[in-house]
């Protein structure tokens, strides 16, 4: 999808900070000087291209619910299989390949501690493989809205 | 099953003064509705309204409080940077002596390209490292020359380290911390 200033300037002005307010994109439209109904249909096209993910709020991780990077050593041919029995878990949000003997990296959520833990102990067994679970201990930053560098990209 | 986020989510000040109290089952709906993003319609909090059994008003009062507690960090556009041509990610783990970790997990925030950064317990061992940045770059070459502006400003020249570059992403979407999946 080719992006225009306008788009740029939705994601550059409203990754934080859209306001909530019975018409928040009227609101969005009055500062882009386009209709409301273009701010839709603007975003419906960013969402349907998967340019943005969704249109809403990011919960705090650690206090919205139990959460654990976790990762796996699946052997090289496998990846894709392992990957996809990963993925049909419940609970899972965020699963990468990586390169390192650890390859499978992924992030498991459930409501609480008890429920993530089951979560885990039934998906170990089901790969038979050695699952490294690395909770946070603490976080530094967390933030993904970052300002994107659009001259950069290609 | 019956899932429940934690109760600081479901005590919402009634939005009139004398009002009613806000019904926790809707507020968990709300929650849930919520976690796939605003329905793209001209008046999203009303629409949410409809879905959990709430007034748009009482809907809008709980996603403000959220927002003053921090439970939502940020609402807006949820960017998809692969899509938008960020292909290299880069997770560093550095094994950092514990009594330093704390003050240089802090210090490599301050460089614009670190993403994210977390402590985490080893697991010796097979897993030495303590402290995770996550660098979103455009390239290879440009996020291995980010990497070494950090080993230099932290002075982590001596530091081990490891540079895992994702080479797939298999799922990549908003928690569902509520509700079956």
């Amino acid at each position: 999808m080719q992006l225009d200033a306008t788009d740029r300037q939705l994601i550059d002005l409203y990754q934080r900070d859209l306001p909530v307010c019975d018409r928040p994109f009227l609101e969005v439209s009055r500062q882009l000087g386009i209709t409301e109904e273009e701010v839709i249909g603007r975003l419906q096209s960013l969402q349907d291209h998967q340019v943005v993910s969704r249109v809403g709020p990011v919960f705090e991780h650690s206090r919205a619910g139990a959460s654990l990077l976790a990762a796996v050593a699946a052997p090289e041919q496998q990846l894709d299989l392992v990957a996809a029995r990963i993925n049909r878990a419940p609970g899972v949000n965020h699963n990468y390949a990586r390169e390192h003997t650890y390859n499978l990296w992924f992030v498991m959520t459930a409501p609480d501690e008890t429920v993530l833990e089951e979560r885990l102990d039934e998906l170990e067994q089901q790969l038979r493989l050695p699952m490294l679970r690395l909770p946070m201990v603490e976080g530094y930053h967390i933030d993904l809205g970052f300002e994107i560098d659009w001259e950069a990209l290609p | 099953m019956i899932l429940s986020p934690s109760p600081e989510y479901l005590a919402i000040a009634p939005e009139a003064p004398g009002g009613g109290p806000v019904s926790a089952w809707g507020l968990l709906r709300l929650r849930r509705e919520l976690e796939k993003g605003l329905p793209l319609t001209p008046k999203p909090y009303q629409t949410l309204a409809e879905r959990s059994g709430l007034t748009e008003d009482e809907v809008m009062a709980a996603v403000r409080q959220w927002q003053a507690q921090g439970l939502i960090k940020r609402l807006g556009l949820v960017v998809k940077h692969r899509t938008l041509g960020y292909t290299a990610n880069a997770m560093v783990v550095w094994d950092i002596p514990d009594d330093q970790v704390h003050a240089i997990g802090q210090a490599m925030t301050r460089m614009p390209f670190v993403t994210l950064c977390y402590q985490r317990p080893r697991r010796l061992p097979d897993w030495p490292y303590n402290l995770f940045c996550m660098i979103h770059g455009i390239d290879r070459p440009r996020v291995l020359a980010q990497l070494d502006r950090l080993i230099a400003d932290q002075g982590l020249q001596h530091t081990p380290h490891a540079v895992l570059f994702s080479t797939k992403a298999y799922r990549q979407r908003g928690a569902c911390y509520v509700g079956r999946h």
